[in-house]
């Protein structure tokens, strides 16, 4: 059985150098967006689900763990968040506070459980479990059901920073991409990085060498959870909302079609896939429900011809690490 | 005591919707390594093809249920001849991740063109013998009043799901396809076709799918999305057995419809969440699952 990313190249001095070049161009043109004509409201979107994506790649592309409920962190810190924000009367930095925390035990329960079975049924456990809690908010009274929690205050940050400005809410949130995305970058060029891909390539092997390959896989499974968890906190400054639809199932399902687009395992993939998946949902959205087949049909484009992705493809052409 | 029996009743049904799905799961994962994700569209496109068969060309219930698991399952062959070979020696998410494309296209364009409620599908009213008016109507049993369908569902799928395990666990025809599963190359050698095994193990698990959903048509009416949710839950109850015997998934799936309905007579606020919070259950206690081997 071949892994999930056969070309993983070694890092070496000159990939690290490579992967800072096309971060700090990254860092760069996100951070000229309010300058130029482009609709902040999307690119935020775009970056919440991008940092969610990484979260998630961290898990399978780096781990080989293939979670199909990512969707229940960004669900359960956005209603925490929300929550916190709208009935607590909190700051905006102890929202998102409360919404970390939330989904950073929610990741050690659900994670504990999880790890327990590996390969699909890993999978259909997790997708198992985010569908559960889906019906726990649905009934659980402080999440108003299918209405959701509407009209979250923004507030200000640090009390300094006015979240209701959409360019300093801009910059917040690039920010917390931005710490996010280094945050699991220094994850996976770690050692504890080394050993998680050596359990992706042959768990027996990493076992036999006497790593307690179960704990590796809970504590990426937990720092996986809070990031994600992190996006959703974010992603409610951004919307304004936190509703049902970010925690059902086809939500972990779009999460996993960034990562799959962009490239599962590469650094950058996940971020170029969110934009790609964010973008065609804003410019397709008139075509209603033809945008599910077009995403089903991108599915299936994707594992039988173009399975590397879009940045795996590049990196894979330019014989580099992305 | 009336309303326990109805929602035992319930929970019966419910369960030989599980049996059926995670059977054919079962059969499926057993050649193909592939948790097929779209098994609840296929489930979806039998009720739809039941449908179909009677506004379009008149064709009742009774040649539904061997015209649609045949028109599905020739679906599923062809589906696997032209995508899922390409998946073979690859890591099995892939298969997964594939088969959830399948199933996102085929509910999106069922969705399109029906939206998203429920189309009805009559109970079949005949043969009528003398006071028989085919499935409609009741029977007193004395202690509770049962709808003719849905014990006809009940006996039905329990038949169909006992002669699939006689069909694989005692016929020479299942003797190869498990040897196939064990070494495929070996099972070559002895000149079985095995690619064509594959496909037709791939076009039967897909028609059991088929089969569910034409028993359920008339239940629960035929809606794009009426297997999305399901199979869901159908996962859940593939984890707490394990899939490790064809006779495990059939007795778990009955098992958890009833827990399921018992759960809604007892405690309607679980009814949902039930089999979720088994499934927890199970994998704190044994990870494997109840007749799981040991991963």
């Amino acid at each position: 059985m071949s892994a999930l990313t056969d070309d993983t190249l070694p890092v070496t001095p000159r990939a690290v150098r490579d992967e800072m070049i096309v971060f700090a161009a990254m860092a760069v043109l996100l951070g000229l967006v309010p300058l130029t004509g482009i609709y902040p409201f999307f690119v935020m979107q775009a970056l919440c689900f991008a940092l969610l994506a990484c979260a998630f790649n961290l898990l399978i592309g780096y781990g080989g763990l293939l979670s199909f409920g990512h969707a229940m962190f960004l669900g359960t810190a956005g209603y925490c968040t929300a929550h916190a924000l709208k009935e607590w009367g909190l700051s905006p930095e102890l929202g998102i506070l409360v919404g970390v925390a939330a989904s950073a035990a929610l990741s050690v329960v659900t994670g504990f459980i999880s790890i327990r079975r590996q390969g699909i049924y890993f999978s259909m456990i997790t997708l198992a479990l985010s569908q559960l809690l889906y019906f726990i908010y649905l009934q659980a009274p402080f999440t108003h059901g299918e209405d959701g929690i509407q009209g979250i205050p923004q507030g200000y940050l640090f009390g300094i920073f006015n979240l209701a400005k959409p360019t300093v809410l801009y910059y917040v949130v690039l920010v917390g991409f931005l710490a996010g995305f280094l945050l699991i970058y220094r994850t996976i060029n770690s050692p504890f990085g080394e050993v998680l891909k050596a359990i992706r390539e042959n768990e027996p092997r990493a076992i036999s060498l006497g790593y307690k390959t179960d704990q590796y896989k809970l504590l990426a499974f937990i720092l996986s959870g809070t990031l994600a968890g992190f996006a959703g906190s974010l992603k409610v400054f951004v919307a304004q909302n936190a509703s049902l639809t970010d925690v059902h199932w086809t939500m972990s399902g779009e999460i996993v079609l960034m990562t799959l687009v962009g490239g599962l395992g590469t650094v950058f993939g996940p971020v170029v896939g969110a934009f790609v998946i964010i973008a065609m949902q804003q410019y397709l959205a008139g075509f209603g429900q033809w945008v599910t087949v077009i995403q089903g049909v991108i599915f299936v484009a994707c594992v039988l011809t173009f399975r590397r992705g879009v940045i795996g493809e590049i990196a894979h052409y330019l014989r580099r690490s992305l | 005591m009336q309303a326990l029996y109805a929602q035992l009743l319930v929970g019966l049904i419910n369960g030989s919707f599980y049996a059926l799905l995670s059977l054919g799961l079962a059969v499926i994962f057993g050649m193909l390594n592939i948790i097929n994700f779209a098994h609840g569209a296929l489930y979806m496109m039998g009720a739809f093809c039941a449908y179909f068969l009677l506004q379009l060309t008149g064709i009742g219930y009774w040649w539904a249920l061997l015209i649609a698991p045949i028109v599905v399952g020739i679906f599923g062959m062809i589906l696997e001849r032209t995508m899922l070979q390409w998946l073979t020696g690859l890591d099995h998410l892939y298969g997964l991740l594939l088969t959830f494309g399948i199933a996102l296209i085929v509910q999106g364009v069922f969705q399109n063109y029906f939206g998203s409620s429920g189309l009805p599908y009559a109970i079949p009213d005949y043969p009528q013998i003398g006071d028989w008016r085919g499935l409609q109507g009741g029977m007193n049993l004395g202690f509770m009043f049962l709808p003719v369908y849905r014990g006809w569902v009940v006996i039905f799928s329990l038949v169909v799901c006992i002669a699939t395990w006689y069909l694989i666990e005692k016929t020479r025809l299942g003797a190869n396809l498990r040897a196939a599963t064990e070494n495929p190359t070996l099972v070559r050698a002895f000149g079985i076709n095995v690619p064509r095994m594959i496909t037709l193990t791939y076009g039967l698990g897909v028609g059991l799918a088929a089969l569910a959903g034409v028993l359920s048509a008339p239940i629960n009416q035929v809606r794009p999305l009426m297997g999305a949710d399901l199979i869901i839950v159908v996962f859940a109850v593939v984890v707490i057995g394990g899939m490790g015997s064809i006779m495990g998934s059939i007795i778990t799936g009955f098992a958890l419809g009833v827990i399921e309905g018992l759960t809604k007579y007892f405690y309607p606020e679980a009814s949902n969440t039930v089999v979720f919070v088994l499934m927890v259950l199970v994998l704190l206690i044994k990870p494997a699952g109840l007749t799981g081997r040991a991963a």
